[in-house]
């Protein structure tokens, strides 16, 4: 998966959970959960959707490696 | 003959809007079917018929507003299956009475004024296809259709629903997404007065929902005698036993702490039955059982609590899945309105992005209400020596008439108690 596409899917699962997001004012650096409001089941929701749809096992310790929106993007797209 | 009324759905709910009859004259139905769709300030709530019987009558129509206590329908208890009468007598508009039962079983309302009359007369060959929704925003539909059309810019009112009672699908939104990607916006329907403004959002007003919210503390505040206890709990044993959960399952399996707190709960409240239950009409009345009301925020404010019932009797999957479905219902829709009279006991679990520490306010008829913070890595003393650990602050809110703050103490030692035997939960 490239940049591109790592982003493009990120953007579809963040709109299932917080559907009145304005993704693309979503600066790259932010916190994800602080900027979308997103809780702890959100987040969960949130990794289920992108391993679901990717096969990519997101262990719970490397969570933090999808903190902001470039960091994600990074993190799918490796 | 059974009169069914529009159902008290929370110490602060006056009145309710019929969304959607789920039923039509001559249905058979059981205790427990969904027979209708109110709108109530804290959204659409599925309502529940409570014994076992054939509709006779329909006697208000979708689109009004009614006060709790409102005659919506007459069941037949004794009758035999049978078909539809070929013509039904009109309804005579019958001033609303004092509900002679309170449906759920909850504090019974003050007697209301009608403040809509009763429909003459409904037809009697009521259409097997779900009632028109002529209300803007109360199409009724599944919450992944309901965020999928807001993806896409559909509006759900244009879509002809083929899932349950004419409920818009998934696949009915993707369907209309596949033949017309680009869909004109709708012109938006005239909005009765009746129903809640265009800031509506998620299938609730955040206007309406604050005012239930405001309703509902400021009675508790003033009628219930708050005594308040805390206590820091190591959840080190708690975060050990998820970790190697988690560890080997993929994300949609995982368990959160929220569910060992859950748990942890519920089997130490089994064991303080004065702290589960209801007060009304001056007296403590158990619960029928550890039915946990889980606190859920809602995305643009406001939040409700439905039941997660017998709690105490499910293991960590099991809690994590009710916990997951709660969630999804209160913020997408499908909440029943027993998930809302249920709960003998709230649980507010502030989360990781919460405060160190919360101190909540009962909601009525409640007794009790236990809240669970963050959790923080603090300095703490293990065997002589102080070390970081993890800690949680758990705090509860008991009402002085029903107990004391000994027997909530008790409830407290024993949550903990449980969270340092994590293993065994």
């Amino acid at each position: 998966m490239n940049k591109a596409e790592a982003k493009a899917l990120i953007f579809e699962v963040l709109l299932g959970i917080a559907p009145e997001a304005e993704l693309d004012k979503l600066p790259g650096n932010a916190q994800l959960r602080d900027e979308l409001d997103l809780d702890s089941m959100d987040f969960l929701d949130f990794v289920a959707a992108v391993h679901e749809r990717t096969g990519i096992d997101i262990p719970e310790a490397e969570y933090g490696r999808l903190a902001t929106l470039d960091d994600a993007v990074a993190y799918l797209a490796r | 003959m059974i009169d069914f009324r529009m159902p008290s759905l929370g110490a602060d709910m006056e009145a309710g809007t019929l969304v959607e009859w789920r039923v039509k004259p001559g249905d058979r139905v059981k205790r427990g079917d969904v027979i209708a769709v109110v709108e109530t300030q804290k959204g659409a709530i599925e309502v529940e018929v409570f014994s076992a019987g054939v509709v006779s009558e329909l006697v208000v129509s979708v689109g009004t507003k009614l006060p709790v206590g409102t005659v919506m329908a007459r069941f037949d208890a004794g009758a035999a299956e049978r078909p539809a009468p070929a013509a039904a007598p009109p309804v005579v508009p019958t001033p609303v009475a004092p509900p002679a039962v309170a449906i759920p079983p909850v504090a019974a309302p003050p007697p209301a004024a009608p403040q809509v009359a009763p429909l003459a007369v409904l037809p009697v060959t009521a259409p097997a296809e779900p009632l028109p929704t002529a209300v803007a925003g109360h199409v009724p539909a599944s919450p992944a259709a309901r965020r999928r059309a807001a993806e896409r810019g559909i509006a759900l009112d244009r879509l002809t629903g083929s899932g349950p009672g004419g409920a818009v699908t998934l696949a009915d939104v993707e369907a209309a997404s596949a033949e017309a990607p680009t869909v004109p916006p709708p012109v938006p329907p005239p909005v009765p007065p009746t129903t809640p403004g265009p800031t509506r959002r998620g299938g609730f007003d955040p206007a309406a929902m604050r005012q239930a919210i405001a309703a509902a503390m400021s009675r508790s505040k003033r009628e219930i005698p708050h005594y308040y206890l805390a206590q820091t709990v190591e959840v080190t044993a708690a975060l050990a036993r998820l970790e190697r959960l988690n560890r080997d399952r993929a994300p949609p399996e995982r368990l959160l702490p929220a569910a060992l707190l859950l748990r942890a709960t519920a089997l130490a409240l089994a064991k303080t039955p004065e702290l589960n239950g209801f007060w009304e009409d001056g007296h403590f009345r158990p619960g029928d059982g550890v039915h946990i009301g889980w606190a859920t925020s809602l995305r643009g404010g406001g939040l409700i609590a439905p039941a997660i019932r017998d709690a105490d009797k499910r293991s960590l999957d099991e809690l994590m899945a009710a916990m997951r479905d709660v969630v999804r219902r209160a913020r997408g829709g499908g909440v029943r309105s027993s998930e809302l009279t249920d709960p003998t006991l709230t649980v507010t679990s502030l989360g990781e992005r919460g405060a160190e520490s919360v101190l909540p306010i009962i909601n009525p008829p409640q007794v009790a209400m236990v809240g669970f913070g963050r959790i923080v890595t603090r300095p703490w003393v293990v065997d002589g020596a102080i070390g970081p650990r993890p800690v949680i602050t758990l705090t509860l809110a008991g009402d002085h008439r029903a107990s004391d703050g000994h027997r909530g103490g008790l409830l407290l030692v024993e949550i903990d108690r449980l969270l340092q035997e994590a293993e065994t939960l």
